[in-house]
């Protein structure tokens, strides 16, 4: 029903239309696999991690929505390498952000997540990581964290940064 | 996870279990079975892989008790992503309960000797010295402690590492001379080492010599037992002894506990499982702690990094991690004053460098783009010698699983503000063009000026200034006063006669230097101490 729902708000702009069709590559890589992010938390992550990996990410296309795709999937397989306590935090991080009301009230991000655009998401991404309120430090440490090992950890990032990969032995 | 790239390195660990060696997979089904020896060892690692090691060679039978995976060079394909899920302790992203330190410890057969950086210091004679005099282990001076690190020395192959370090450390070689600064070689515990540069996530070619590769190996050859992805739940106890283990396995993805258990009986038990994995299992086993020690002064050499980039490449993945390093902001500071910190290089891998550096979109980015040619220093700050260095403290979640206190002190803010200033200096005065202490929103700074002004202004807080650490030691501290010390200058518990602690758990202040081999030294030490203690051999009744 989530999904019925984030796909209605995907045909609402043209974004969202693009994120509706990494969202689609998603489920069918990971229909098999089980999943920790949840329908809400996928979203979230695919709606911070333009921003996060802002002048990272291939620009356009194929290439991005995949790329986007993978970080997700990335932060998934992640989460679920946590242990029992550190899931919980971060499933209610995301259980929270999920929420229209505290969206906007708690991490400022008027829009909702799938039309959310990148200076929108930079601005609240900031706002985290200078608050006065070490909860809200601590919750952008941890997107920080998953997000840019999702896709540092992925070859397909490396040419980019000049990195080769490991030696050939 | 064999593949071609691999193939072609023996595995002594693949070859050992084919030859028969007893490894138990606990995430595997099975039923409740129980296992009896003469010592039963929590945890791999420094400590226990050197006791296991020590007591089967006095042909003592022996049970090593294992969270983590085993994992061998046919696994180690040098790739992040798989090795800091599977080889760490939560991902490589264990935290204290603030969230504002990053803690590294291993979580696989060998713990972080598996996974650590090669470096191998001895204990520092101040730090012995110290413990001589305010911890009254009249035992631990250098000359007494000498024949053990000699002995660690020669079964490990810790020797001077004779190839040219790589830029990253020889710039920091660089910026110490420009500047007046002593600097020193590291030693490494490496044979037929090709200088890859990814200790970090297992060596592929078993070059790194430590208990995964020496002495487990050597345990299991004379019959021990491993049983791995086990979580040792709970000692225990009747009165004043240990009367058995109680262990459960994980379950498949190795973060959760499932369903089988095991029961191990032994004459004695060794806690082995880390400085934040054995003062929890103490806690979860309620042993007799009169004077509440137990998980209090836990230390963590805090370390801040600084990232710069050079005019040339650096390529800081590749080869040796840490070759250089200077004492002189520890050497010229006395114990008990303002804290003192050790400065070395890290190896610089996309997934740790990008975690590292602060911020998120363009300067990110920006950085990241610049890869090979960052350089990173780290500063490694001595805890636990000064009364506003009291460490911090092992507790109990609901769940019953380990989570470290660590509240950050004016005093040790004061030391990450110089071990900034410190490490801008050796990066400009080696060539830098641009530093980024790691803080904040990550300014860089293109001249020396600029970022001392910065630094003497920073606001220095929790989740504002990284800290990330990969030395956890005390919270079980020896010493003969009990109202002091949880365990003697033997390592046996002072309550719990058949107990004993041999991992950083041990040390009452934090070393001062990497502790790999101080650990080892002081595992081999009381290791043998038991096996004397249990007489000649005579195996136990089965």
């Amino acid at each position: 029903m989530r999904r019925r729902t984030f796909l209605a708000l995907g045909t609402a702009s043209a974004a969202a239309l693009a994120a509706a069709g990494w969202w689609s590559w998603l489920r069918t890589r990971e229909a098999s696999e089980k999943r920790t992010l949840g329908d809400d938390g996928a979203m979230i992550v695919a709606a911070i991690v333009p921003a996060m990996l802002a002048g990272a990410l291939p620009v356009a296309g194929q290439e991005r929505r995949t790329a986007i795709g993978e970080v997700v999937i990335g932060v998934d397989r992640a989460i679920a390498g946590l242990p029992a306590h550190a899931r919980a935090e971060i499933g209610q991080l995301f259980a929270l952000l999920a929420l229209a009301p505290a969206r906007r009230a708690f991490a400022g991000v008027a829009s909702p997540w799938p039309e959310a655009g990148v200076a929108e998401v930079s601005a609240f991404l900031d706002r985290w990581r200078d608050s006065g309120w070490a909860l809200k430090r601590s919750a952008y440490d941890a997107l920080h964290q998953l997000i840019l090992a999702a896709w540092y950890g992925n070859p397909r990032s490396w040419a980019a940064i000049g990195y080769a990969g490991p030696p050939k032995l | 996870m064999a593949d071609n790239d691999t193939a072609a390195v023996p595995d002594p660990i693949r070859a050992g279990i084919a030859s028969g060696w007893k490894v138990v997979d606990l995430s595997k089904p099975g039923d409740h079975a129980t296992l009896e020896c003469d010592v039963a060892i929590v945890g791999s690692g420094a400590g226990g892989g050197i006791a296991a090691e020590t007591l089967a060679l006095a042909g003592l039978s022996v049970v090593i008790v294992e969270e983590g995976p085993l994992r061998s060079s046919s696994d180690f394909r040098m790739r992040e992503a798989e090795a800091y899920p599977d080889l760490y302790q939560e991902s490589a992203a264990r935290k204290t309960a603030d969230k504002a330190i990053n803690i590294l410890q291993g979580r696989c057969v060998g713990g972080g000797t598996t996974v650590n950086w090669t470096t191998s210091f001895r204990t520092p004679e101040r730090t012995l010295l110290h413990w001589v005099r305010h911890h009254g282990l009249a035992g631990y001076a250098p000359q007494a402690m000498a024949p053990w690190f000699e002995k660690m020395e020669a079964r490990l192959s810790i020797a001077p590492w004779t190839l040219a370090p790589n830029e990253n450390n020889a710039a920091l070689a660089r910026g110490t001379a420009a500047r007046g600064i002593a600097s020193g070689r590291i030693r490494r515990n490496v044979e037929g080492c090709a200088n890859l540069g990814y200790c970090g996530v297992g060596c592929p070619l078993n070059a790194k010599r430590a208990p995964l590769t020496v002495s487990i190996p050597e345990a299991l050859s004379r019959g021990a037992t491993l049983v791995t992805r086990a979580r040792a739940e709970r000692l225990v106890i009747d009165r004043d002894r240990v009367t058995a283990l109680d262990v459960r396995g994980m379950d498949a993805s190795g973060t959760t506990p499932g369903t089988r258990r095991l029961t191990v009986r032994a004459r004695r038990f060794v806690a082995a499982a880390g400085a934040i994995g054995t003062p929890g299992l103490l806690l979860r086993s309620s042993a007799p702690d009169p004077h509440g020690l137990v998980g209090k002064r836990t230390f963590l050499h805090p370390v801040v990094v600084s990232a710069a980039l050079m005019p040339q490449r650096v390529d800081g993945y590749a080869g040796a991690p840490q070759s250089v390093y200077s004492d002189h902001y520890l050497d010229t500071l006395p114990l008990d004053g303002p804290v003192g910190f050790k400065v070395e290089a890290p190896p610089i891998h996309p997934v740790l460098a990008a975690i590292t550096l602060p911020s998120h979109g363009a300067s990110h980015a920006g950085f990241m783009k610049a890869f090979p040619n960052m350089h990173v220093l780290l500063a490694l700050l001595r805890d636990g010698f000064h009364p506003e260095s009291p460490g911090g403290v092992v507790r109990l979640r609901d769940d019953g699983t380990p989570v470290l206190d660590y509240p950050f002190t004016p005093y040790l803010w004061d030391g990450v503000r110089r071990a900034f200033r410190a490490m801008a200096e050796l990066q400009f005065a080696a060539g830098a063009t641009k530093v980024m202490p790691i803080h904040g929103d990550g300014t860089a700074y293109a001249t020396d000026q600029d970022a001392a002004r910065a630094i003497d202004g920073f606001a220095l807080a929790p989740l504002v200034t990284p800290v990330v650490s990969a030395h956890v030691m005390g919270g079980a501290p020896m010493g003969p006063d009990v109202r002091r010390a949880v365990v003697d200058a033997s390592g046996r518990h002072h309550q719990i006669g058949n107990l004993y602690v041999v991992d950083g758990s041990l040390f009452p202040t934090s070393i001062g230097a990497n502790p790999q081999l101080s650990i080892y030294a002081v595992a081999a030490r009381i290791a043998e101490g038991i096996a004397a203690d249990l007489g000649p051999v005579r195996a136990a009744s089965r």
